[in-house]
């Protein structure tokens, strides 16, 4: 069943070439033997005009279960997923209950493999109910059969720097990293949008970027401090990526993510007052967009992250200040990747594929994932086609959800397959709908 | 004009007819032994209040009511996720009944342009959040250019909390559009980030800031703002920023007081001040129906058969 021909893929842009895949793991690549061509028996992929990429790997994904399964499930969110290219995604804590228990972060795992569209890696909260007060039982999450390696509270952030510094001693007994949603509360009392001339004009109470700088700043020295790993979600503002350029240029074990909508938009698009643009951290401005896309392609933003966060329609067909933050990324998260790399012409594949998949997977500790197709790995990829370019239509979605900000937007590339070790979640284009393994 | 959602997207034009539509409401209703004109027989005009504000809102049916239009009063409870209607179920609900104007008040900065998504009719501002309150500018405006012959090449100093004024920023931008200079005054803490790209000058001197001004408004301060820190205390505030005689009397002598009322007398203006001849405070009022007379004309009619 999960024997695998792709013909004439770009591979990761640095040539054409075949993948023979057998059991779900690569058996040859490049040209294929004439014994392998001889002895196969399964599907054949023509990918000619193709790219293959490692399968994409989403450090950041809300998929709502439970709790909200009006908005996302994990079968409407991992669906989304291979959509958009992705064969891993990292499921955040913040469900109801909150994934703060062994029980909790194996029932979103099993739930992942039940549906059998991406391979979902429960984030486990860094505190109980993510109140940020007592840590979660971290240890039993990590030895649960979830395997959480990452712990975040997500939505919210770990100010009290107590329990920060504890949380990340705590995780280093077994490799772990605390994902540290950066905000200091304070800053940021009734915040709606990026503080700055646009949300004076507006009247709408502003997030200002101190408040995000100033939690990295903090951490970073806790990281260097403590000798354990941080990871910064959604860096936002050219400030934070100077604090871990220098970080990083320090040795510090730290790492950072950007998402898709921070890396096009900016805060001038609340001037609609549609809550669609309302996201946390906000949109900034666009000095801070270019500074993130520099950051992006030197790799000092190690990676891509969707922070898909789907909402119900009421959650944001409403005033501003009562809707939710957060928008959909799964299935655009490549296409602006790409823009934000240079575009379908100019982006360097194998760099992309440093930050939408390899480097994810690294974070994560998803050793099967960010592989490039080598005899012995398991066959995670997605084929793009480079050439072709599509209009974002909310209503085509594969989420649940409507809350994409680029309705009508025509974005470059397409994913035109994705393979979970060597089944088709998407093929054509198209979601496969049989997808036991 | 279909709606009237801010200032700053008027046109110069647009707020000029605005002010000589409400002249021409002033000099037709003053006078008449029934003060009401028939322009708006068989319509209807809701008021979709969320904040309490008995002063905007009858000001507003006043007008309706001098224009002859039928006015319902829909009090609302603040739309928040879990309690009450949402907001573009109210706004489905209008709609079906057929309102040809709504005039909100909201709390919520950006409402009234979402209810223009929702509805047909016409939405007209009445203060949302922060953001905007367009007719208070325009009675100001009018208020301005009666006691002042004019609003070009004046300077009109705001003093107080810029930040959470709906009524400065509207002033700001119609202020600006007009010709006025427009110095901002108040303490850093109230004035909001950035806004060095605004058409305004920024003084944290009330007293030097008061030299050759031909209008100064002062801006209700909410006393419990000391205890989020914007200022140490109410006293220290009406020390530095409240314009009390001493005050009064660096302004040149032709220049007048306004104020949006409510007022806190002794906190951001002293009493005699407030009640000195130089205060145009309940001529604002006054001018208040005369211009929301006008917007509601313009708007529910399109300005024809004047």
């Amino acid at each position: 069943m999960t024997d695998l021909l792709i013909k004439a893929a770009d591979l990761i842009g640095k040539g054409r070439g075949d993948v023979l895949v057998r059991d779900g793991r690569v058996a040859e690549v490049g040209s294929i033997s004439a014994a392998g061509a001889a002895s196969f028996n399964g599907t054949v992929v023509d990918a000619d005009g193709l790219v293959l990429l490692p399968g994409l790997v989403d450090l950041h994904t809300h998929l709502r279960e439970p709790g909200r399964e009006d908005a996302e499930t994990v079968y409407t969110g991992t669906r989304a997923a291979a959509k958009g290219g992705y064969t891993a995604v990292c499921a955040m804590a913040n469900s109801y209950p909150v994934a703060d228990t062994a029980g909790v972060v194996e029932q979103v795992a099993a739930l992942g493999r039940a549906a059998g569209y991406a391979d979902v890696q429960p984030i486990g909260a860094v505190s109980v109910g993510l109140a940020g007060e007592q840590l979660a039982e971290i240890g039993a999450m990590a030895h649960s059969a979830a395997k959480v390696r990452m712990f975040s509270d997500d939505g919210h952030c770990v100010s009290d720097p107590v329990l920060m510094r504890r949380a990340l001693e705590y995780v280093k007994t077994f490799g772990g990293l605390i994902a540290q949603h950066a905000e200091e509360p304070r800053l940021t009392e009734g915040a709606q949008m990026n503080e700055g001339a646009v949300s004076a004009e507006l009247g709408l109470p502003g997030w200002p970027a101190v408040a995000e700088e100033a939690i990295i700043a903090r951490d970073v020295l806790l990281a260097e401090y403590t000798g354990a790993r941080v990871h910064f979600c959604h860096v936002s503002t050219a400030r934070s990526v100077a604090i871990i350029r220098e970080a990083k240029a320090r040795g510090a074990k730290v790492t950072a993510e950007v998402c898709p909508h921070h890396l096009l938009l900016t805060d001038e698009a609340a001037r609609s007052y549609d809550p669609v643009y309302k996201v946390n951290p906000p949109l900034r401005r666009e000095a801070d967009v270019q500074v993130l896309r520099a950051a992006l392609a030197e790799g000092v933003i190690d990676a891509v992250a969707t922070d898909h966060a789907p909402h119900a329609l009421q959650d944001k067909q409403c005033e501003w200040a009562a809707a939710r933050p957060g928008m959909l990324g799964l299935e655009t998260a490549l296409s602006i990747s790409v823009v934000a790399l240079g575009g379908p012409d100019a982006v360097d594949w194998d760099v992309l594929a440093e930050r939408t998949s390899r480097t994810p997977a690294r974070i994560a500790g998803l050793e099967a994932h960010g592989r490039d197709p080598q005899p012995g790995t398991e066959a995670n990829f997605t084929l793009v086609d480079p050439a072709a370019t599509w209009t974002v239509v909310p209503e085509d979605l594969a989420s649940l959800s409507r809350n994409t900000p680029y309705a009508g937007m025509r974005l470059p590339v397409t994913v035109e397959a994705t393979f979970l070790r060597g089944r088709a979640t998407v093929l054509n284009g198209k979601i496969e709908e049989e997808t036991t393994e | 004009m279909k709606h009237l959602l801010t200032t700053k997207e008027l046109s110069r034009e647009e707020a000029e007819l605005i002010l000589e539509v409400t002249q021409q409401m002033a000099d037709a209703v003053a006078g008449r032994e029934v003060p009401k004109l028939p322009a708006l027989r068989g319509r209807t005009v809701v008021n979709l209040f969320y904040e309490d504000s008995t002063r905007t809102r009858t000001s507003f049916e006043t007008a309706a009511k001098r224009l002859s239009a039928d006015v319902v009063n829909f009090a609302a409870k603040t739309s928040s996720v879990n309690k009450g209607e949402s907001l573009r179920d109210t706004a489905l609900t209008l709609q079906a009944m057929g309102a040809d104007a709504v005039v909100i008040r909201h709390p919520a900065a950006g409402a009234p342009q979402r209810l223009t998504e929702w509805l047909d009719g016409a939405v007209l501002n009445a203060g949302d959040g922060t953001h905007a309150h367009p007719t208070q500018a325009l009675l100001d405006a009018y208020t301005m250019k009666q006691r002042l012959g004019g609003i070009e090449g004046r300077t009109v100093a705001i003093v107080g909390d810029i930040l959470h004024s709906r009524v400065a920023r509207s002033n700001i931008w119609l202020l600006a559009k007009l010709g006025a200079n427009v110095r901002l005054v108040g303490p850093p803490t109230l004035l909001p980030k950035d806004i060095d790209e605004w058409p305004v000058d920024i003084g944290y001197d009330l007293d030097a800031s008061l030299k050759g001004v031909d209008a100064v408004m002062m801006l209700r301060v909410q006393r419990e703002r000391q205890n989020a820190s914007f200022f140490p205390t109410a006293n220290e505030y009406a020390r530095l920023y409240g314009l009390d005689e001493r005050r009064l009397a660096l302004l040149p002598d032709h220049a007048i007081v306004m104020h949006p009322g409510p007022m806190n007398r002794g906190m951001e203006i002293a009493a005699t001040v407030a009640d000195s001849p130089r205060a145009t405070i309940t001529e604002q009022v006054t001018n208040g129906v005369w211009v929301r007379m006008a917007v509601l004309y313009l708007l529910l009619t399109n300005g024809e058969a004047r």
